[in-house]
């Protein structure tokens, strides 16, 4: 017997939502699913008319989706942005090409431009090379720390104001159980924030910081956008941590747990003595760009490569983080 | 026997061989209806190819993996209890895997 949509009463229901448990068909779905996006930017002051909006792009569920979706509601509300794709290859053979493909053709299918930066046009090394240097024990703190200044320094190439990222309410809830069990008040206080670096010259906002992922998996089937899944060659299914399977067992018992992690942390205070270590923010001495150190991580790990002696930008890295768990696996 | 289209996708089909579609005769007695329970635990042990572990947790789907049958979520059909008959189409979505 088929379940009539809660919303229209016309309709035959195609999916539960995990939030709000309405039973819904795909046409209010879709409503209901742009309608609180489009909430979401207008409630937090996301975009300002005339912003060009770098929208990180890496042909996967999330990025593919905000790109549709940001572009859709742009000519909906007439916000006035200027939206363009950036994608960042990372140079790993075998691995990227697909996405890289994926993200070409949404440029194509949304009529939003498409800049790609790889790693080895910014740090004069790719992923591969590196991976030939090192091995393959500790190449995700060089991707991690690679990729996520590359979003900057692309930005900047094309000249954007603005980046927004596709996280969504579930790798934040994940965020939230990690700064929790690893006692780092300060980001705790900050993680769940829409958006981040107001005061740096380059904003990063999450406009899907209240979307749930099994929405957006079911927005882009039902929709048939087009997006590729994979995983890394260097690290097969080592992506997702213990975290985010607890998570995934608590939407199972109770699916509003993961908006509420989200609203818990958004109702965190940091106290003063916390609060100052938050770091103002500053720029590398040696590229420029905006670190909480000297000299950033990025250029740490640098400096290891290029005088041949990876280790040490490792240990350095490991040591300003104070991460005790990254020092012993050396 | 009982005749499905699977259809794996959003990473999952890393599990079965490289493979997203599946025509297949899953073998059941009548009189009652063949359940996705017992789908799933036919499809872990005649399609699965590696990693069992990352496509069912106990007597289910991994947590962050969606199930629709004829196009709808399985959350609205009784989930593990829903039932199949000759065409069907269920479709299997992994959204734990990165872009
Ligand atoms: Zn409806
Ligand atoms: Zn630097």
């Amino acid at each position: 017997m088929p379940i009539t949509c809660s919303s229209c009463g016309v309709e035959k229901a195609a999916l539960r939502r995990p939030k709000t448990g309405d039973k819904l068909c795909k046409v209010c779905f879709f409503a209901a699913f742009e309608q609180e996006v489009h909430e979401a930017i207008l409630t937090n002051n996301l975009f300002t008319a005339g912003d060009r909006v770098a929208v990180g792009a890496s042909g996967g569920k999330d990025s593919t989706v905000l790109a549709y979706v940001l572009s859709l509601l742009n000519q909906r509300h007439s916000y006035g942005l200027d939206l363009v794709l950036l994608s960042v290859d990372e140079g790993i053979s075998g691995y990227r090409d697909d996405s890289l493909e994926t993200v070409k053709r949404n440029e194509q299918q949304y009529g939003i431009p498409l800049t790609i930066v790889s790693y080895q046009q910014l740090y004069g090394w790719s992923m591969d090379q590196i991976v030939k240097q090192i091995g393959t024990r500790n190449n995700c703190t060089f991707c991690g720390v690679f990729r996520r200044q590359a979003l900057d320094r692309g930005a900047f190439l094309v000249k954007a104001n603005k980046v927004a990222t596709g996280h969504n309410a579930d790798d934040i809830a994940e965020t939230v159980l990690l700064n929790l069990i690893r006692g780092d008040l300060p980001r705790l206080g900050r993680c769940a924030g829409i958006s981040t670096g107001e005061d740096g010259d380059l904003p990063r906002v999450k406009p899907f910081k209240y979307t749930y992922e099994k929405e957006i998996v079911m927005y882009a089937h039902f929709k048939k956008l087009d997006y590729f899944s994979t995983e890394c060659i260097y690290a097969p299914y080592a992506t997702r941590g213990f975290a985010r399977e607890f998570i995934k067992d608590l939407e199972t018992v109770r699916p509003s747990a993961i908006a509420d992690l989200v609203r818990a942390a958004e109702e965190f205070r940091i106290g003063p003595d916390n609060a100052e270590q938050l770091a103002q923010p500053k720029t590398c001495q040696r590229c420029g760009y905006l670190s909480s150190q000297d000299v950033c991580k990025a250029c740490l790990l640098l400096e290891g490569l290029n005088t041949g002696n990876p280790r040490l930008g490792f240990i350095m890295l490991a040591n300003i983080e104070g991460n005790v768990f990254k020092l012993l696996s050396l | 026997m009982v005749k499905l289209n699977l259809h794996f996708s959003g990473g999952l089909e890393l599990l079965f061989g490289n493979q997203k579609e599946y025509s297949v005769d899953v073998p059941h007695e009548p009189p009652s209806e063949l359940k996705v329970g017992q789908l799933l635990v036919w499809t872990r042990d005649h399609l699965l190819t590696e990693r069992p572990e990352l496509f069912m947790k106990d007597k289910t789907v991994r947590p962050g993996i969606l199930v629709l049958v004829n196009d709808v979520d399985w959350e609205l059909s009784g989930t593990l209890d829903s039932e199949l008959v000759d065409g069907d189409n269920v479709v299997f979505i992994s959204t734990l895997h990165g872009g």
